[in-house]
């Protein structure tokens, strides 16, 4: 166990999907002689050479679209798409090609391309640095897409979506690169939790609180301040958004009866609509309240003085909490 | 050898209509055959065609007459109902074959949908070419069995492809070429100029190869572009050559120059060959409501195949014999195609599941469980008798 940033621990699992494998190779704007502008490929250009390391030309489309051709010779890219609000561009190529060249060929043709795509707000940004666009591409079949919450996940998930024959969208949370874990580098890939699978990170019995990415420590904290209040939160991390591990969900949620669930992006049309929606489906008898949704507004994001507004915090998690256990809440008396 | 010098060594000044409404540098095409069937002598393309014998321009002719039999079959299987729609070439062979025909067999295409003549060159398998077409699959063929992608609908997103393929093959230390096809739309869309970038920048062997029919379903190439296309190239440092598309040696010739550069580490070149669509965009277009009927006269003159027939009659090689056998190549392509189409079995209601993922996925694979039972419900588990309403 080696005590290491976020941003480090992905780094040490593409080094190591770089040295495993020839044909993983690298590709993005400033992430060779620069590392990234989070530094998250820091060293490797100069270790691993500007052919496996590419520092392409600003141009997105073109750096998904030539990630398809490589893919299509045999090689694993894994591209940076230097920030969410950047990814527009690539959404031709991600949808349209990415997601479908393996249906379209009846399987003859693979993709598998991991797009690297820091995500989410916190960070005082200006506009288009702070997105959560992750529920469109969680919306397009074809894709898997996840988000990690820990170092120890970016670092296993990272080599693992690499190693997929299915083209991965890997969501980082940018507000918790510098956030400090202990990681195993010596995990093995095969024994390791597969990347389509959630994981119960708090165990509880009142209310089911499921979220991912940057929100999963924020919804820990909730937990261990609800059991001051003698509330007992059972915590899920999804990680992968597509598709969602309902099987995990729906065992905690029989538990518990009570489900909220939070995330940055907006809400309309968001990952908590699916996931209360399905969970509806699938276990209705066994809820005791209406899912609740802790969510970023349907706002485009917004200038950084009131970012924090928009942001699920931890008491905006804990009133919906209450909210789904019927306690005194903001919206007491309101109907609907 | 650069882009000026290309231009100047043509002796052949395009003829009226070729580039009606485009201003720019009025480069010669380059021309190794009349319209009249006449070989005209070109001191630097003349070496890249040299070793065609007479046999060789024997099989391009009868390459380009099966290419045009398909295409006509193919409509003809449209009109019938057989096929839901199809992108006819007519008037683009000289183009197709010329330079499918001087691709190896390890190079890699990237075509748009209208590029069946070049599927023809690699080899395609005729069932294969319309299966797309007759709504059977997505794609008609294995792209690694002919060494060709899938076709590219989204107009230009292929040239990224090729850029991508290029840069693998680069890795890789080979000397094989990704060849991308597109037409003179697709020269407006970001992708390929982005293509352009990226190829330059990391000088990847790619040939980009534009033809030029002058319409994109309705729009003409002036509204696209105000100076010629091979223009185009130079702002990205990419040579350029602008070939006459209705000749096939021409089109061989400038097809094997932009191959040799690129598997020499030269990086990547433009073409673009002159050509005309004569027929529709697809089947479901009616080109009369946009295009002069006059212009279709000025181009049916220049036609492709009649030129190297021409040619052919005044080396004395279009022998009777010849004109027999390509006569009967044609229809037995033909045939194969139209029993290939209608003998094709339809795909199982369950196939639309397959392939998505290449490993299990619990969302799909629910509603695939769950429509499977939806199925079985009818008491019949393939669907086959399930209403049309369940298909």
């Amino acid at each position: 166990m080696t005590q290491m940033t976020f941003a480090r621990a992905i780094n040490a699992g593409l080094r190591k999907s770089l040295e495993n494998d020839p044909k993983v190779i690298l590709m993005g704007e400033d992430i060779g002689t620069l590392g990234g502008v989070f530094r998250v490929t820091d060293g490797l250009q100069k270790d691993f050479g500007t052919h496996r390391v590419v520092d392409t030309p600003l141009a997105e489309s073109a750096i998904m679209g030539t990630a398809v051709g490589l893919a299509y010779r045999g090689y694993r890219p894994v591209v940076e798409i230097q920030f969410d609000g950047f990814i527009y561009p690539a959404f031709d190529q991600i949808v349209s090609q990415v997601a479908k060249l393996h249906y379209r060929t009846q399987g003859a043709v693979k993709m598998p391309i991991t797009v690297r795509v820091p995500f989410g707000g916190g960070i005082g940004s200006p506009e288009h640095h702070s997105e959560s666009p992750e529920a469109y591409f969680t919306h397009t079949s074809g894709l898997r897409v996840v988000a990690v919450s820990n170092p120890q996940d970016a670092h296993t998930v990272i080599q693992q979506a690499i190693a997929s024959d299915d083209p991965v969208l890997y969501f980082e949370p940018k507000r918790r690169y510098h956030d400090k874990g202990e990681v195993d580098e010596a995990v093995d890939l095969s024994t390791a939790l597969p990347m389509d699978r959630a994981r119960v990170v708090a165990e509880g019995t009142d209310v089911t609180l499921v979220a991912y990415g940057p929100l999963v420590k924020t919804a820990r904290d909730a937990a261990t301040a609800a059991s001051d209040e003698g509330v007992s939160i059972e915590v899920i991390d999804l990680r992968s958004l597509a598709p969602v591990d309902y099987a995990t969900v729906e065992a905690s949620l029989r538990k518990t009866g009570r489900l909220v669930i939070t995330h940055e992006a907006g809400q309309s049309g968001g990952l908590g609509a699916e996931v209360a929606a399905s969970i509806t489906e699938r276990c209705f008898y066994h809820l005791e309240a209406a899912p609740v949704r802790i969510t970023g507004f349907d706002i485009p994001y917004p200038y950084s003085k009131l970012e924090m507004h928009h942001l699920p915090g931890l008491d905006r998690i804990l009133d919906g909490v209450d909210r789904a256990l019927g306690r005194p809440n903001s919206l007491s008396g309101l109907e609907g | 050898m650069s882009t000026d010098e290309t231009g100047h060594g043509g002796t052949n000044a395009e003829g009226p209509g070729n580039s009606a409404g485009i201003h720019g540098s009025g480069r010669y095409l380059i021309q190794l055959v009349t319209p009249a069937g006449e070989r005209i002598s070109h001191p630097e393309f003349d070496p890249w065609v040299q070793d065609i014998s007479d046999e060789q321009l024997c099989s391009l002719y009868e390459d380009m007459a099966a290419v045009r039999r398909i295409d006509v079959e193919a409509t003809a299987l449209q009109r019938q109902g057989e096929l839901a729609l199809w992108p006819p070439l007519l008037g683009q062979e000289a183009s197709q074959v010329g330079a499918g025909r001087a691709l190896r067999e390890d190079d890699f295409v990237f075509s748009s949908y209208r590029e069946n003549g070049v599927a023809y060159c690699r080899g395609v398998d005729l069932t294969d070419i319309i299966r797309v077409w007759r709504g059977n699959a997505s794609s008609g063929w294995d792209p690694y069995t002919i060494n060709m992608a899938t076709p590219q609908i989204i107009i230009g997103a292929q040239t990224l492809h090729a850029t991508g393929y290029a840069m693998g093959i680069q890795n890789d230390g080979a000397d094989s070429v990704a060849v991308t096809f597109f037409g003179d739309g697709a020269t407006s869309e970001g992708d390929v100029n982005e293509a352009m970038v990226f190829a330059a920048s990391f000088q990847a062997p790619v040939v980009f190869f534009c033809q030029n029919n002058h319409w994109a379903i309705s729009e003409p190439v002036r509204l696209q572009s105000h100076i010629q296309l091979a223009d185009r190239a130079t702002g990205f440092g990419i040579p350029s050559l602008r070939v006459d598309g209705n000749d096939v040696l021409a089109v061989m010739a400038a097809t094997r120059v932009a191959l040799d550069r690129a598997r020499r580490g030269g990086g990547p070149t433009f073409i673009e060959a002159v050509t005309y669509r004569m027929g529709p965009h697809t089947t479901a277009d009616d080109p009369t409501r946009y295009r002069d009927a006059n212009e279709l006269e000025d181009w049916a003159a220049k036609d492709p195949i009649a030129r190297v027939k021409s040619l052919l009659e005044r080396k004395g090689l279009l022998t009777e014999n010849l004109q027999q056998h390509v006569q009967d190549k044609a229809d037995a392509v033909a045939r194969e195609m139209r029993a290939g189409c209608t003998n094709m079995p339809d795909p199982e209601p369950l196939d639309i599941f397959k392939h998505v993922y290449s490993s299990p996925n619990s969302w799909l694979d629910r509603q695939q469980d769950h429509y499977s039972r939806y199925l079985a419900s009818f008491g019949d588990p393939a669907g086959a008798n399930s209403p049309e309403g369940a298909h």
